[in-house]
């Protein structure tokens, strides 16, 4: 349906009376209270960053440790505890919530809304996300830093081997962390389904929307695996309990299987973003739709399920019996076919289309030639008797790096060239960003591709030195070398980003001539996203609707917040079924300091517990309960 | 295409879309995904104790006392009784009887309550510890956290009670109570779970 009316211009909507019913608080109490998703959003990718950089300079110091043989630039001891904090940093601090936060501030403005489903849950699970973080970190003031790698094996992390709180910091934190990424995935999830645009049904929704929506499934179903790993190791660890200890009928195997039941989705819970990212990217300077919309949508929730089911072969070399080893074997090749469907749909878009290379497509096409050869040294793992002779070796660490650091960190990099002028208004310095490109490019491949033959040549994972006569000498001093230069790429990024937030070039609303519906309000956008939220007839609105339309206020309860009127009384549609008619309206919840309140007491809570203190768990546990009742308490009775 | 200068993308007003009257409210497909995690939670659980029992020679191990039976049993039909209470109230509230719902919600807290007392007295009476096998580490922690699910549950549920109480809750505002009974029903389904594999399947062996 296209509009053939003349665009009659839209009553401009009162300022004064946007301010009143959007505008944070002033200063330190609005930074404290606010539930504003492109806040609360951009605060995720800061502090996320923050993360990312820091596991990069324990990174680089173990590439130093490692440069020549027998070298002490770091203790064993020292060694294992960075090698430890720099996965756990990468995986649980940098990209999942990396991806939260930028779900967080594009979803809302994809859909067409003007906050998340929960806005004050969504508040909540970015100070869980940073108390968690600080909790972890704080391990670095103790100078006791977990040292069971990232992965936490019992035995090794029983209390037998591993004494002290090290390892407390790592299970008590994995467990609070976790808390964050369920409550950004219920808050996707509900959004998804009940803030959608008029008009905008399933199979019109971008494909970002679609890889969040399969991103919170899968954390639902298996970030609980890995909260029950922690949980029960802080529990051995803690109160004596049996679970992984064989003397008294625990078993060591469960801890694995239970960690990699998360683990493996956790890598697609990573990946599957990621790759939204680029089916947003792709197209945009392909200047055409993205070939078989439903081929990829079918491939992101095929994957999300088969990932599920593919968690033994982190296990191969454990004993297990050979039937199950088939099995497992059989489904991780079987991933493979979806992920294929998505790259050829990639491939097929740029062919058909006009490619501009600006950064943001570098950035995808970059990820292209890295997922590939990521892509097959899986499938090279995958089958049993290759795995066997390259288990634990540099080749492992070379596979998941091309995957998790070429596959995810580079289409997050391409997010950020592609997104930061519609957070800030501003554009990054394109000639900067391709230097930052190829830096980055060139320094991953000449760092992680090394290491496939590295461990040919037998190098194991996990050691902190190797003497100097095993021929891995020129090897290890080029990749130490190169990381440098891709360290040096990734500030190259930081320092445009810098710069460009103070004196870039003016963005406008849509620079890059994209399809979705962000690029239709102002850049960045006003505290309430939409004045009138848009009314959706296609699949790529802003190429096929122009002028875009927007609806009236309706005179029921509720149309009455699709129009300016809503804006006006800081209230947005709920819409639902498959066409996302409008059935009612909510109002978007006013600045609370409650989130961080209740955020405080279940910190305290896991202090107490670190430092065996019952009065200090006991407070935390008080002001939770208190938080959430007066949470409960405050929630408006919506007719139901 | 490009347009490096244009402040905002040109709209047009269109009359809205007829709305449609459907469903539920977000706050209870919020706890629908809620429970979904909480029960993979309890899944995972009880996958780790049955596969401690499939690698044990013998479970519980030997010289444990295995838990009581009977009086577990008829508090489970307490709990899950429970449940009906709160069906009626969802029934009633619809219809607005107001005295029934206070009724209804009453009963069913007291019989949560009573399988809450049951149950520390149960620990209380046990013979073997969660230090003493990994049996008695699943047996806690599994109950234990299920008795967790009971106590939020009866918090949350004086707080409707509460909330009845002055007024806040009625026939066509009703939101915080079709999200606790949801979640009243969740916690005494997971019973059913919990109590079969837990207690149930080693007395039938």
């Amino acid at each position: 349906m296209t509009t053939l009316q003349e665009p009659e211009p839209v009553a401009p909507i009162s300022e004064e009376l946007v301010e009143r019913a959007w505008k944070d608080a002033p200063g330190i109490p609005g930074f404290f209270t606010t539930v504003d998703h492109k806040r609360i959003g951009i605060r995720y990718i800061v502090t996320a960053f923050f993360f990312f950089f820091s596991a990069g300079v324990l990174a680089l110091f173990m590439r130093a440790q490692l440069a020549q043989p027998n070298s002490h630039v770091l203790s064993a001891e020292t060694y294992n505890e960075f090698f430890t904090m720099h996965g756990t940093s990468m995986i649980f601090l940098f990209n999942t919530p990396v991806l939260a936060g930028f779900g967080n501030y594009l979803l809302p403005l994809q859909l067409g809304s003007r906050d998340m489903a929960f806005p004050r849950l969504n508040a909540f699970s970015y100070w869980i996300f940073l108390l968690s973080g600080i909790f972890i970190y704080s391990s670095f003031f103790t100078g006791h830093l977990p040292n069971g790698g990232w992965f936490a094996y019992t035995p090794l992390t029983s209390t037998n081997f591993s004494p002290g709180i090290n390892l407390d910091f790592w299970g008590l934190g994995v467990v609070f962390v976790g808390i964050s990424t369920t409550v950004g995935a219920v808050n996707f999830i509900v959004t998804t389904f009940k803030m959608r645009a008029p008009g905008m049904t399933l199979n019109r929704l971008p494909i970002f929307v679609w890889s969040m929506l399969v991103f919170s499934f899968m954390v639902i179903f298996a970030v609980p695996a890995v909260t029950v790993a922690a949980g029960l190791l802080e529990l051995d660890r803690i109160f004596g309990t049996q679970f992984f200890n064989p003397a008294h009928g625990g078993s060591t195997l469960l801890y694995q299987h239970l960690f990699w039941f998360w683990g493996h989705p956790e890598v697609y819970i990573l990946f599957i973003p990621a790759t939204g990212m680029i089916s947003m990217i792709i197209p945009a300077f392909s200047r055409r739709a993205l070939a078989g919309y439903l081929w990829i949508v079918t491939a992101l929730v095929t994957i999300g399920f088969i990932s599920f089911g593919v968690w033994v072969h982190h296990m191969f070399a454990t004993g297990l019996p050979p039937l199950a080893l088939s099995f497992f074997s059989a489904v991780s090749l079987l991933i493979t076919v979806p992920s294929g469907v998505q790259f050829f749909a990639w491939i097929a878009t740029m062919w058909k289309g006009k490619v501009r290379l600006t950064t943001p497509m570098l950035f995808a096409i970059g990820f292209l030639l890295i997922f590939l050869l990521g892509g097959i040294t899986g499938v090279m793992v995958a089958v049993l008797p290759f795995d066997w002779q390259v288990t634990d070796s540099y080749f492992v660490v070379a596979h998941f790096h091309y995957v998790l650091n070429g596959a995810v960190v580079f289409p997050i990099f391409g997010a950020i060239y592609y997104w930061f002028p519609k957070m800030t208004g501003r554009m990054l310095d394109e000639h900067l960003g391709k230097i930052s490109f190829w830096t980055m490019f060139i320094g991953f491949n000449v760092t992680f591709f090394p290491m496939h033959i590295l461990g040919f040549l037998g190098m194991p994972r996990r050691v902190y030195t190797y003497s100097g006569d095993v021929g891995w000498n020129s090897l290890n001093m080029i990749v130490s070398l190169a990381s440098v230069v891709f360290a040096a790429g990734t500030l190259l990024t930081l320092w445009n980003v810098w710069r460009s937030y103070r004196g870039g070039a003016l963005a406008g609303a849509d620079p890059w001539g994209a399809d979705s519906l962000e690029w239709a309000t102002t850049s960045p956008p006003p505290d309430n996203n939409f004045d009138a939220t848009p009314v959706v007839a296609s699949r790529h609105p802003l190429w096929d609707q122009r002028p875009l339309p927007v609806a009236r206020s309706g005179p029921d309860d509720a149309t009455h917040a699709l129009g300016l009127e809503g804006a006006a009384s800081r209230t947005a549609a709920l819409t639902g079924g498959m066409r996302a008619e409008p059935g009612a309206t909510f109002p978007i919840p006013e600045e609370t300091v409650l989130p961080l309140v209740l955020a405080l007491g279940i910190a305290a809570f896991f202090v107490g517990l670190l430092v065996k203190v019952v009065l200090v768990g006991a407070v935390g546990v008080a002001i939770g309960v208190i938080g959430l009742l007066a949470w409960a308490w405050k929630t408006g009775e919506e007719p139901s | 295409m490009t347009s490096w200068s244009a402040e905002t993308f040109p709209t047009v007003l269109v009359e809205p879309p007829e709305p449609v009257r459907r469903g539920y409210d977000k706050a209870w497909w919020g706890m629908v995904v809620v429970i979904g995690t909480e029960g993979m939670i309890f899944m995972v659980l009880l996958a780790a104790n049955f596969f401690l029992r499939a690698t044990a020679k013998q479970w519980p191990p030997s010289g444990t006392e295995l838990p009581e039976l009977f009086q577990t049993s008829i508090f489970t039909a307490v709990l899950l009784g429970s449940s009906l209470p709160i069906f009626w109230v969802d029934w009633a509230i619809e219809k607005g009887h107001m005295r029934s719902v206070r009724i209804g919600l009453a009963l069913s807290w007291l019989m949560g309550t009573a399988f809450l007392v049951h149950t520390i007295l149960d620990f209380q009476a046990l013979h073997f510890g969660w230090r003493d096998s990994s049996y008695g580490s699943v047996y806690y922690v599994i109950i234990g956290l299920h008795a967790l699910h009971v106590i939020v549950g009866l918090l949350f549920s004086l707080l409707v009670q509460l909330k009845i109480a002055l007024g806040r809750i009625d026939r066509d505002r009703h939101l915080t109570l079709t999200v606790f009974s949801l979640y009243w029903h969740f916690v005494d389904v997971v019973w059913i779970f919990v109590f079969s594999s837990l207690i149930l399947s080693v007395h039938w062996r």
